[in-house]
């Protein structure tokens, strides 16, 4: 009894491939470094660390590169970690992302004089997370990655702390997100419970029976879906977005409405496509019925807003709707519902965070993101107008733009399907694009052809940080739709068939 | 069709269809780095710019075939997003020449008559990138080309009438987008079924290839039918049919001039292409199946068009409404599906475009001069303009379909061919021509005749320049009014091509001809083919002895 005690405590290393992992130590690395600044030079550091920031995602991204090249898929732990080509492009687009975040927060956080350190610190542990999760083919290490990322977040969102409306936008976003995490960590214990095991590659044995599934296996599935239901604000668990967005600093409402709902979509696809996969029947009406309540009602109340971070939160409503609307056809049509989603996550990530990118260097002079004060933006910032006219466009899904390519992929995932209910969801797609186009649209030609307010036309200086943020959002969203091949020909496959540990 | 796309591609060495398509939209790149200093500079480049684009295409004119009109020629291939079997492919048939040639001639004209009134740079900019955009949909070959510039064209037309509009101009630039792309999103939903579902049905991998689809016709009848409606839909809301027409008064009442030259001229144009390009040769048997129902629709609109148009107090808006009327003569003929219905139906589009185009000039000119469209507030314009008066009077019967003006040869042959097809529909749309005849005429008695009052008296009669730019107008009613045989003989091939391949796939077709009077074998066809030539003749003549 003894010897076998001491056999098992007995701990033998796992194989390490430090070639796959490179990207999270570099991240891990610099966020130390961060800290470590801040804590040895003190205020002197301050003004570094926005650049350490910026180069430790861009040096991230030589192992995510050497990786690419060298193309071999790499698994670990037992399966728990995986680097495939869909990892390294999750990855890539979480790093980029994360540097367009931090171009937009050096004069933000800076010049509204918060902290700048932690701030940095903060960021990078959370792009940690992120990068994490694409790699996460397991329970615990989806929601290790996961807290991860989401802690990190909580804090950002309350980065004015003197102002009220941004402790309740922290406030109401980690409520909203410890009470997500509790439900769907129930479901992971259920799922363990039932499965015997954490990787969702046996958990897919596990549930993937013939038959009608058992109680436990629905109740599991169900519950993780709809924790990550919250992460990526999809109808009716988006309540928190619209506040946490508009009171929340604007650099860290870009970060939450990109890099955070992407994360939140890739753990989905991850447990989607390599957990539940064999399960369709569970999980696709489940979100059949959130992708089409997402983008209706996100639609829907974003008609009605005066403000624009509030009109991009319930637009971002719908936008998750049209990224869930190919995983409900995910068992007819495989590898293209996981194209479709991708694709979407990158072109939105382009298209939303130049969005923010334009809210951000407008509010410099208006101090305002109410609707109204983008009206003759065209008469003193026309470069600024054409910028923010590219990213609503993309966004409504008007060709030779970004969004409309991902759109596109979207309407085919679901028709390829040839079933009576991707065909309706298509139709929602559809009618929803309408519904979309039309608040859009009414901004753009507030900025083009209406006056400006109060007459006031003085020219908006744009710090050159906001300028080369800009300039990477506008040349990615059109190019995404131009040429479209730059967006759609990763090799990103279905994961079920090619895991097993 | 589809074995020629290699054979003429190999003759042409310069990709001129795509330079169609790509210089305007570089012109419209070129004013947005022009300087501001220079305003006049913007009009100038402008009009440089679709000069050129007109250059290029009156080369295309010249050089096309008429003996190969029913083929596609100067095609122009590339592949564009191969995973999907997209290719960007450009490409001309007779059907199609004669829009591009409208657009091409339309584009240089109107930038020349209308000043911006401010902003000239984006005005210009947006202009040229609509001038890209029709004709891309124009020339595409390809369902997902197609469906991307169908959709471009929308967003200048949207700023134009928004920015540069009068009246509730955003509300009608608003009220524009938002009916069309709800009609193009089921257009979406159609071209994805129709490239999923026959790659599901031949096995062979997913192509939007026009020809490809078309030929291959691997869809179940139902399914056809659906998809049909889903083009159908979207067509009928760009021509605009009865009863998705609301749109169009209020944008053309508010647009600018330009706009709404344009968009009477060539992008009305889009729809009722777009259902003979994409309708009727891709869906053969659900046209034929719901060509009664648009008939139907379209002749509805013709009478309605032309009873609300007798209504209105604002002149633009009674040219607005005529639109309505005269769309509907090209879908009735079109939708009778015989030789004579479809070439006056296509006809007719390049028709409306060189008339009711012109009109929206003569009008846009009359409210510069006098700040007014209401009719009641005009009045005895022939005393201070009397050229002006003769122009607009032209036009006008040009747009009424008098005999020996452009206007007839169209109206004759689409009643002509729907007469064989539905009989009765044709003599309730052919009251149509005589209530046109009773607006337009009134409406130029109101404003023409009577006592000249007021800043009427003082109206500035049409300046040399003005004068200039009409002519080509002009010159383009009499020809084709006179002589409309260079026109109809490019036009045929390609119109018979597309009655055989209705004919080779729905196989209880018969194509009510209106010269046999009776119905035709597939046997004959061969025959009538060989006739045509001297149709074609009869026919012209047949106009010059109505002129006379």
């Amino acid at each position: 009894m003894l010897a076998l005690l001491a056999q098992e405590v007995d701990f033998v290393r796992p194989a390490i491939d430090w070639h796959a992992v490179a990207p999270e130590l570099t991240l891990l690395a610099f966020g130390a470094l961060v800290t470590v600044m801040d804590i040895v030079w003190l205020e002197r550091g301050r003004r570094l660390t926005s650049s350490v920031a910026s180069i430790a995602l861009l040096v991230t991204m030589i192992p995510i590169v050497t990786l690419a090249l060298d193309g071999e898929d790499r698994v670990m732990f037992g399966g728990a970690f995986v680097v495939d080509n869909y990892a390294l492009v999750m990855k890539a687009m979480f790093l980029v992302a994360g540097y367009v975040v931090v171009l937009l927060s050096t004069n933000y956080v800076a010049e509204g004089d918060y902290w700048e350190s932690e701030y940095y610190g903060l960021l990078l542990s959370s792009i940690l997370g992120m990068v994490l999760m694409a790699s996460a083919r397991d329970l615990i290490t989806v929601f290790v990655a996961l807290e991860l990322l989401s802690i990190p977040a909580y804090m950002l969102a309350t980065w004015r702390k003197r102002d009220l409306k941004s402790n309740e936008a922290g406030l109401k976003y980690y409520l909203m997100g410890v009470f997500a995490s509790a439900i769907m960590l129930y479901g992971m214990s259920l799922l363990y419970g039932g499965a015997g095991s954490t990787l969702l590659a046996d958990i897919n044995e596990a549930v993937s029976v013939d038959g009608s599934p058992s109680a436990i296996v629905v109740v599991g599935v169900i519950f993780v879906i709809i924790g990550f239901a919250f992460k990526v604000s999809a109808f009716p668990f988006h309540t928190w977005a619209p506040d946490t967005y508009e009171g929340a600093p604007t650099p860290v409402t870009a970060f939450l409405s990109v890099a955070s709902k992407a994360a939140g979509f890739v753990a989905l696809l991850n447990l989607l496509f390599v957990g539940f996969f064999g399960r369709d029947d569970v999980y696709e009406p489940l979100i059949w019925i959130l992708a089409a309540a997402s983008m209706t009602v996100g639609n829907l109340v974003a008609l009605r807003q005066t403000n624009l971070v509030r009109m991009l939160a319930y637009s971002g409503v719908a936008q998750a709707g049209y990224m869930l609307a190919p995983l409900a056809v995910a068992s007819d049509v495989g590898d293209a519902a996981l194209t479709a989603t991708v694709t979407y996550l990158l072109v939105y990530a382009a298209m939303n965070l130049g969005a923010f990118a334009i809210v951000l260097a407008v509010a410099r002079k208006t101090r305002s993101a109410e609707i109204d004060s983008f009206k003759g933006l065209f008469g003193y910032a026309p470069g600024l107008t054409i910028a923010m006219s590219v990213f609503l466009f993309s966004l409504a899904g008007i060709p030779p733009l970004g969004g409309w390519w991902a759109k596109f992929r979207v309407m085919e995932a679901v028709i390829e399907a040839e079933s009576a209910s991707g065909v309706v969801l298509g139709v929602f797609v559809a009618v929803n694009s309408v519904i979309a186009l039309y608040y859009y649209a009414r901004i753009g030609l507030g900025m083009w052809a209406e006056d400006a307010p109060n007459g006031d036309t003085t020219p908006i200086r744009v710090p050159a940080s906001l300028v080369s943020a800009l300039a990477i959002t506008a040349a990615l969203t059109i190019a995404f739709g131009v040429y479209p091949p730059l967006v759609s020909e990763f090799d990103v496959t279905l994961l079920a068939g090619g895991l097993g540990g | 069709m589809s074995s020629l796309l290699a054979a003429s591609s190999a003759d042409v060495p310069f990709p001129i269809l795509s330079a169609l398509v790509v210089t305007p939209f570089l012109g419209a790149l070129l004013m947005l780095v022009l300087p501001n200093g220079r305003p006049e500079y913007f009009k100038q480049v402008a009009f440089l710019v679709s000069g050129a684009v007109a250059g290029m295409t009156a080369w295309v004119m010249v050089e096309f075939d008429k003996h190969t009109a029913d083929e596609f020629q100067f095609v122009d291939s590339a592949e564009w997003i191969a995973g999907l079997g997209i290719s960007w492919t450009l490409g001309l048939d007779g059907i199609s020449l004669w829009l591009v040639v409208l657009t091409a001639a339309l584009f240089p004209l109107t930038i020349l008559a209308i000043e911006a009134e401010h902003t000239p740079k984006a005005y210009y900019a947006w202009l040229l990138l609509l001038e890209a955009g029709v004709m891309g949909v124009f020339l595409a070959l390809d369902l997902f080309a197609f469906f991307v510039f169908f959709e471009i064209v929308l967003v200048p037309m949207y700023f134009l009438i928004g920015q540069w509009g009068h009246g509730a101009r955003a509300y009608a630039a608003t009220k524009f987008f938002v009916y069309t792309m709800f009609g193009s999103a089921f257009m979406l939903v159609g071209i994805l079924a129709t490239a999923f579902l026959t790659a599901a049905e031949t096995g062979n991998a997913v192509s939007f290839d026009l020809v490809y689809l078309a030929e291959e016709q691997a869809l179940a009848t139902t399914t056809a039918r659906w998809i049909f409606l889903s083009f159908a839909v979207a067509f009928a809301v760009k021509v605009p049919l009865f009863p998705v027409h609301t749109w169009l008064p209020d944008a053309h009442t508010n647009a600018p001039t330009a706009g709404s030259v344009i968009l009477a001229g060539v992008m009305l144009k889009l729809g009722t292409y777009g259902l003979l390009r994409f309708g009727i040769y891709l869906f053969p048997e659900a046209s034929v199946y719901f060509a009664p129902a648009l008939v139907a629709l379209g002749t509805i609109g013709i009478i309605y068009g032309a009873i609300a148009a007798t209504m209105q107090k604002d002149l633009k808006r009674l040219v607005a409404y005529s639109s309505v009327a005269h769309l509907g003569f090209i879908v009735i003929g079109t939708f009778a599906l015989n030789t004579e219905g479809l070439s006056g139906g296509l006809l007719q589009m390049v028709n409306h475009g060189i008339s009711t185009g012109a009109l929206f000039l003569l009008v846009g000119w009359i409210y510069d001069r006098r700040h007014t469209r209401l009719i009641a507030e005009l009045g005895g314009l022939q005393k201070p303009a009397p050229v002006f008066a003769a122009v607009f009077m032209v036009v006008m019967l040009s747009s009424v379909g008098l005999p020996g003006l452009n206007g007839f040869v169209g109206e004759f042959l689409a009643l002509l061919g729907a007469f064989a097809a539905h009989r009765w529909w044709a003599i309730v749309a052919a009251t149509g021509v005589v209530i046109a005849a009773l607006y337009l005429l009134w409406a130029y008695q109101r404003v023409f005749h009577g006592p000249a009052e007021g800043d009427n008296a003082e109206m500035k009669d049409l300046t040399w320049s003005e004068g200039a730019i009409m002519v080509p107008f002009l010159a383009a009613i009499f020809v084709m009014g006179l002589y409309p045989a260079p026109v109809l003989e490019r036009m045929e091939p390609a119109v018979d091509a597309l009655i055989e391949h209705i004919e080779g796939n729905v196989e209880d077709f018969d194509e009510a001809d209106a010269d046999q009077g009776e119905d035709l074998d597939v046997d004959d066809l061969k025959d009538l083919g060989k006739k045509k030539d001297s149709k074609a003749t009869d026919e012209s003549a047949l106009v010059e002895g109505g002129a006379g």
